[in-house]
């Protein structure tokens, strides 16, 4: 069916189809993997641990010469068939708990685990407390405020029986 | 009772500014290094003056080093240089160099140039043994006590509160 398109045609054809697939080639072709499987783990690892050069970006998104090197070592682990654990565990040897985007439980984080739910808590208790207040003080307080004498009592009777016997 | 309820929030905002307050005087890139405490890593490597010659722990015979991590890309550690040099003078700390992911024959220029402060330098060529010193970038200190442990670390170029804080911890006068 190309035949007989003109070959400047199918020149400029080939350039752009180039020009659509080297990006992806770029960014695929710097590590080679055994399997898809340990392609998905260095993905995964490269995301969830943070450049300590950089420290806002993850090793995955950044140029820093040492994000490079440690990219490579968790090329190179993963190649000796490591877990992730020991390879997290190899990048907390070095640059401490810093390097985790999500932190360990431990003592020193159970205010970061559980502080939030406690916040929770907390002010749902608040609101709990100042609701029951408020509805405490609208049915409790106008009846101790209206004492009524016997002539008014008398009034709110007839009005009442008034009302009673006119209803249809 | 009701009255203390309203100063709840004065309190609340007293304390929220005093931890940002505090925030304003917090160093990001000061990082402890997870090493303090920790013996020196294991290192073989080749000598930065002499590729023939391995050095390796041993070489850190029992008196207290300042090692310090350098390369001839890193501007500040040009600016570093001239203390280091003057520091070394003092006769107070043996400093040892980490040549950190650099090329040979720059390196030995460099000193050259701009004088020897060190015993000697490793060459790590590779930023191996920087992966294992938990290094991020260069100039960084550490202070290794008789005992080969790594008790101290300054990132970034030597300071005389760093320098003295190492005198200190190594029980220099």
């Amino acid at each position: 069916m190309f035949n007989n398109l003109n070959l400047g045609f199918k020149l400029a054809l080939l350039l752009c189809i180039g020009l659509l697939s080297s990006p992806v080639f770029a960014t695929i072709d710097v590590y080679q993997f055994n399997s898809d499987q340990d392609r998905m783990r260095f993905q995964t690892l490269t995301t969830e641990l943070r450049c300590p050069k950089c420290q806002n970006q993850n090793l995955a998104d950044s140029n820093a010469p040492i994000a490079q090197d440690l990219r490579t070592k968790i090329h190179s682990m993963l190649t000796e068939k490591r877990s992730d654990q020991e390879i997290i565990d190899y990048m907390i040897a070095r640059y401490g708990d810093f390097v985790l985007y999500q932190p360990r439980m431990d003592t020193k984080t159970y205010i970061l685990w559980f502080g939030p739910a406690a916040l929770l808590i907390i002010g749902v208790g608040v609101v709990f407390w100042i609701s029951r207040k408020n509805t405490e003080q609208a049915t409790t307080t106008p009846i101790e405020v209206i004492n009524l004498d016997a002539q008014q009592q008398q009034q709110l009777a007839e009005l009442l029986n008034d009302k009673g016997n006119s209803a249809p | 009772m009701r009255r203390f309820i309203l100063f709840v929030p004065l309190v609340l905002f007293i304390a929220l500014g005093y931890f940002l307050w505090k925030g304003l005087s917090l160093d990001p890139n000061a990082m402890p290094s997870a090493l303090i405490g920790q013996p020196f890593p294991q290192f073989k490597q080749p000598s930065l003056e002499n590729p023939e010659q391995i050095l390796t722990n041993a070489d850190f015979q029992g008196k207290p080093l300042l090692v310090n991590v350098w390369a001839t890309w890193c501007p500040s550690c040009r600016e570093e240089h001239p203390d280091l040099v003057a520091l070394a003078k003092q006769n107070k700390l043996a400093i040892i160099g980490i040549n950190y992911k650099d090329e040979r024959p720059a390196a030995q220029q460099w000193i050259r140039e701009l004088g020897n402060p060190y015993l000697f330098n490793i060459f790590d060529e590779q930023g191996m043994l920087g992966l294992d010193l938990g290094v991020f970038g260069a100039p960084e200190n550490y202070l290794v006590d008789a005992q080969g442990i790594v008790r101290y670390r300054h990132v970034g170029p030597i300071t005389a509160e760093a320098w003295t804080e190492m005198l200190r911890i190594a029980n220099v006068q």
